[in-house]
Order: C-alpha cells, then structure tokens, then sequence
C-alpha cells in the first residue's frame, strides 16, 4: 500500500473515533494527530500526559515501576526493595534484561526480588517495624552491598508509613546509604512520574550528600557521564566502548551496569550524555544548574545519527577528541557498510509502526531509514510535551503520531495502514502476530540485542530480517482462504 | 507561582523549564535585560507570560526561580 495523504490519515483517524461515546471520543481526538514537520511545538497538534481514559487498554505502567524498574533497578550493587505485597515486584522481576557484571547475590543484586511481602496486618498495624527488620536481614545476609533503596508501592502511600525515618535511623546505624522513594503506585497518570520522583531521590539522598564529601577522585578533562542508558541487551557497553574509543573517559553509567560509586563521581564530569531524555533529564537539569555540567542529548541508534551524535559529542571538546571522533566512525565504516549492503536490499521501502516509550519512539527513526524503511506511525506511553516536539522533525509529513493509544485503536490503525513491521511491546506482540504481521518487540529488543552503537546496529538488521522475511508469514492464511491464483497454479502442476 | 529552570540553548536562546506543567519554551523577551538590572515581564514562544521579580545583579544561568504567571 501507498502512504496516506495528510486527508487520508485526517479521515483514519475520524473513522477510528468513531466507535466512542462522545466524551470519550473528545478526549482522544486530542492524542492522536497527523504529523505537520512545519511545526515547531508539538501542543498545536497533540496532547499528552494526561490520565488515561477509563474502560480503555492502555498501555501504560505505574510509578514504581518508573523508579523500581527503570532508574533504580539497574543499579546493580545496591539493593532495591519493593516495598509493599510481593505482587509489584515479583511479576516484573528481572523482565527488562538490563545486563551487568558480577556475582548475583554476592557483590551485584539486579535480577533478585526483595520484597517486605506485606500482609494485612502490616496494613492495619504499619509496616516500618518489618521495614526495619528487613533492612537488618539484608545487612546479615548480603554484607557486600553498597546500599538499600526503599520503592514503596501503593499501601505505603495509602497508610501513611514514615519510610524516611526508617531509613534515615538505618543509614545511621550501618553508615550505609539508605533512600526512601515515594514512588507509589498511583502517583501521576504513568511511569513517567516515577522517573521524575527516582530522579529526584537520586538527587536528595545519593548525588547531593556525596558531592559534599571530599573523595579521592582523579579528575581529567574528558570526563563524562552517560545518562539513561540502561544496558538493555548490553547496550550501554556498545555506547561506553565507542566514547572510550574516541579519547573520553567514562566515570559513569547511569543506570545500566551502574554503580552507586560511579553516581556519586558524577558531580565532577565535564559533560552529561543523555540517552533517554524522558527518564533522566530532571537529573540532568539539576546537575547543570548545581554543578555547572552542560548536558547533550545524543542518539546511538543507526550508522546515521552514531556518527552525528559522535560529531556533536565531541564538539564539546577538544581537537583531539574530534580527531577521536572521525577515527571511530572511520574504523566501523566498512563494518556498518557491509551490514547496510547485506540487508538494505531485503528491507528497502518496508513501512513500519511503532509505540514504545522513552526515547525509543523518534531515536530508532533513523536506524529504520539507514535500511530503507520507512517509519509511518509512532506514539509514545508516557511521553510528554518535550518528547513530541522533538519528534515531530523526526517523522515524515503526514504520519501518524498516536499518544497513550488505546489497545482497539492501534489494531485498527494497523488494519488500515498495513505496516510491514510493527515495533511495541510484548502485550501488543501476540495480538499482531496472530493478525499476521511481523512484530519486534522493542522494549527489551524482544529476547536480543544489543542495538545501541555499531555492534548493536548489525544485530538490528539482522533482527528487522529475520522477522519481515520470517517465511511464516506465508503460512498464515488457512489453505482454503488462499487466493484463487494459487488453486490454479495448484491445479495446473497436479 | 511555579519554579522555572533556566538554562540557555546552544544557539544562545533562553530556555523557560517548568516540569510540573511539562513546560518547555523559549523566552521570546524579557523587560529588563541589562548588567544593573534582570527580569520583569516575560514572553514565552508560546505568547504566554511570565513574570519575574526584577534582580540585580542578574543571576547566574542556569538557575531555578519563581515566576508569576500573567
Ligand atoms: S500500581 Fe501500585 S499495586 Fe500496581 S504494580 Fe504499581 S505499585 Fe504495585
């Protein structure tokens, strides 16, 4: 199928309201919108950020998983308690496959569960004695961690336990950091206010309270920091070895593969490299206006945008970190044209759809388009204002952008757009795949990976291969439904 | 009276921050824009005005301060 005029998305979009009631359908007219490049904000043509409409499927998470699972979790030498019933943490345990390197349960605890496992009578009595308690546990069990983080799940907020006094009596007791995060569940309208309130704990209990302290810390003038990179797959390891590779020193990985050490260095770097802007950007505001740290956004998916965000990087530096800069991208050259070369061919002109969150949504635009495909749909869970407005340029003139989409419109969008990929997460994944189209799943790069920087991107075409010219999708019509042309190719070898 | 993050934008524009209402604009102009004297009224890209409460010496950007909304 051809791509939609600007009419003819308009029209989709109409046909798909439809189906509400009225005020409902007020409602979601406002998250979904054609793209218009000439635009420079994105609040003349979409909302978002808004609570999602009852009665819907959203998409969405909460804010504990925000905090827990995104920018606390992968802090891998701390441990993070899911405080509350077993549920929060024990169903998203270890899910996201942000990779490190250590001894699970000895010096490193990122795919564990810790759970205060409350019952009703922590409920009805309070539970910071058995917080305590815990945290006590932990200290005898597992000597060799560096710190405790406290996620609090929805009861905590609800019957008002003081988890700061807890932890502020812990920290005392075995000079160890302790945090509280009042991450419950319900706060906000999705993950993203999780992101916001871990961020700002990460500010008031860990970053705040070490730059005060005098640390033996050898500063170098190339200095950086990679913000919001979390190892998915072993992403944050590609992105690491190509800054090294240009002549900067990476102090520290935030959060993926992360140590607590490293984000308490991170005060004293020179830049701040930020790959998902959504979930660390409020960090990374504080420490320029604290610390006086400039912060670049940066985007390492695709042959494409690694070299540009290499080439911005390094501007912030000097000669011989540019000369670093042109030296690695010559050195992967042949690497990337060779991948380009081998499945540019297969995947040229193929459309595809995306919904994810973060960054993903406009970051992996151009990864798609150095194969020659064509992203025709994008929307994001729980992006925000600043998200869109940095997508708009991203995404050809009238695509289709669909904000916290709701599960019947994104099938319908799909209907009518005939996407030859779809790229979402893993709810989505079954019910497109039973429709018959090939679908990646682009949260935790669907049991791959890694995709960040030059390594991750031959893996990413592979992966995009592998799937759309998967000879499955053949076999999926029933035989009896086949088209008539092959009954008469059937009949005519019989 | 919401708290703004100012930070300047590589090509040297203002950028008016404000994470509680998932604001993110440019400052068009402000009133008082001089070494003595910073602040007043301010014009958003998005026509919406702000207003600080005029400082001297101008503060160091970027910097978080209160603003009114006008
Ligand atoms: S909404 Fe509340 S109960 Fe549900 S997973 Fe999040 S923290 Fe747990």
């Amino acid at each position: 199928m051809s791509a939609l005029t600007k009419e003819e998305t308009e029209a989709l979009i109409q046909e798909v309201l439809e189906v509400y009631p009225e005020k409902a359908k007020k409602d979601r007219a406002k998250h979904l919108a054609v793209n218009d490049q000439s635009l420079e904000k994105s609040n003349k043509c979409i909302t978002s950020n808004r609570k999602s409409l009852p009665g819907v499927m959203t998409i969405r998470g909460c804010a504990y998983a925000g905090s827990k699972g995104v920018v606390w979790g992968p802090i891998k030498d701390m441990i993070h308690i899911s405080h509350g019933p077993v549920g929060c943490g024990q169903y998203s345990r270890a899910g996201r496959r942000n990779y490190y390197v250590g001894t699970t349960g000895i010096n490193t605890f990122g795919t564990m569960n810790f759970t205060s496992d409350f019952q009703e009578k922590d409920i009805v009595f309070g539970g910071d004695k058995k917080l305590a308690k815990l945290i006590d546990e932990i200290e005898v069990l597992f000597p060799l961690n560096k710190g405790i983080s406290i996620q609090s799940e929805c009861p905590i907020g609800l019957i008002g336990d003081d988890i700061e006094a807890v932890a502020k009596q812990k920290k005392k007791e075995h000079g160890k950091t302790v945090v509280p995060v009042r991450c419950e569940g319900f706060r906000g309208v999705s993950q993203s206010l999780g992101h916001h309130i871990a961020n700002d704990a990460v500010r008031d209990w860990v970053l705040d309270p070490a730059a005060e302290k005098e640390t033996a810390y050898e500063a170098s003038p190339y200095d950086v920091a990679v913000i919001g990179d979390y190892n998915i797959g072993g992403d944050a390891w590609a992105s690491r070895t190509l800054l090294e590779d240009m002549g900067l020193n990476v102090v520290a990985q935030w959060s993926g593969d992360g140590t607590i050490a490293e984000i308490e260095n991170t005060s004293k770097v020179k830049l701040n490299l930020i790959h998902c802007y959504r979930s660390m950007n409020y960090i990374s505001r504080h420490m320029e206006e604290k610390y006086g740290i400039p912060w670049i956004e940066y985007n390492f998916f695709g042959p494409t945008k690694i070299a540009e965000s290499l080439r911005a990087i390094a501007a912030h530096f000097d000669d011989k970190i540019k000369e670093g800069a042109e030296r690695v991208i010559e050195k992967y050259k042949a690497e990337y044209d060779e991948v380009i070369a081998k499945y540019k061919p297969r995947l040229q002109g193929k459309r595809v759809m995306l919904y994810v969150g973060g960054l993903r949504p406009r970051h992996v635009i151009g990864a798609y388009e150095d194969l020659g495909m064509e992203v025709v749909g994008t929307g994001y869970e729980f992006g925000h204002n600043d998200d869109y407005d940095r997508t708009i340029k991203e995404m050809g003139n009238a695509t289709l952008l669909y904000d916290d989409v709701t599960g019947y419109e994104f099938e319908e969008f799909v209907k009518k757009v005939q996407p030859d990929l779809i790229g979402s997460g893993i709810k989505e994944k079954y019910i497109f795949q039973k429709m018959g189209v090939p679908f990646r799943q682009m949260h935790s790069w669907d049991y791959s990976g890694l995709y960040h920087g030059y390594d991750g991107f031959a893996i990413f075409a592979r992966d995009m291969d592998m799937t759309i010219n998967n000879p499955c999708w053949k076999s999926i019509k029933a035989p009896w439904k086949q088209e008539v042309a092959n009954d008469v190719a059937v009949a005519a070898s019989a | 009276m919401p708290s703004v993050m100012l930070r300047k934008r590589d090509d040297g524009k203002l950028l008016f921050y404000v994470a509680k209402k998932d604001l993110e604009e440019t400052v068009e102009s402000i009133e008082f824009d001089t070494e003595e004297k910073w602040g007043g009224e301010v014009v958003l890209g998005d026509d919406s005005r702000y207003y600080f409460e005029p400082m001297s010496p101008p503060p160091v950007i970027p910097i978080t301060l209160r603003a009114k909304r006008i």
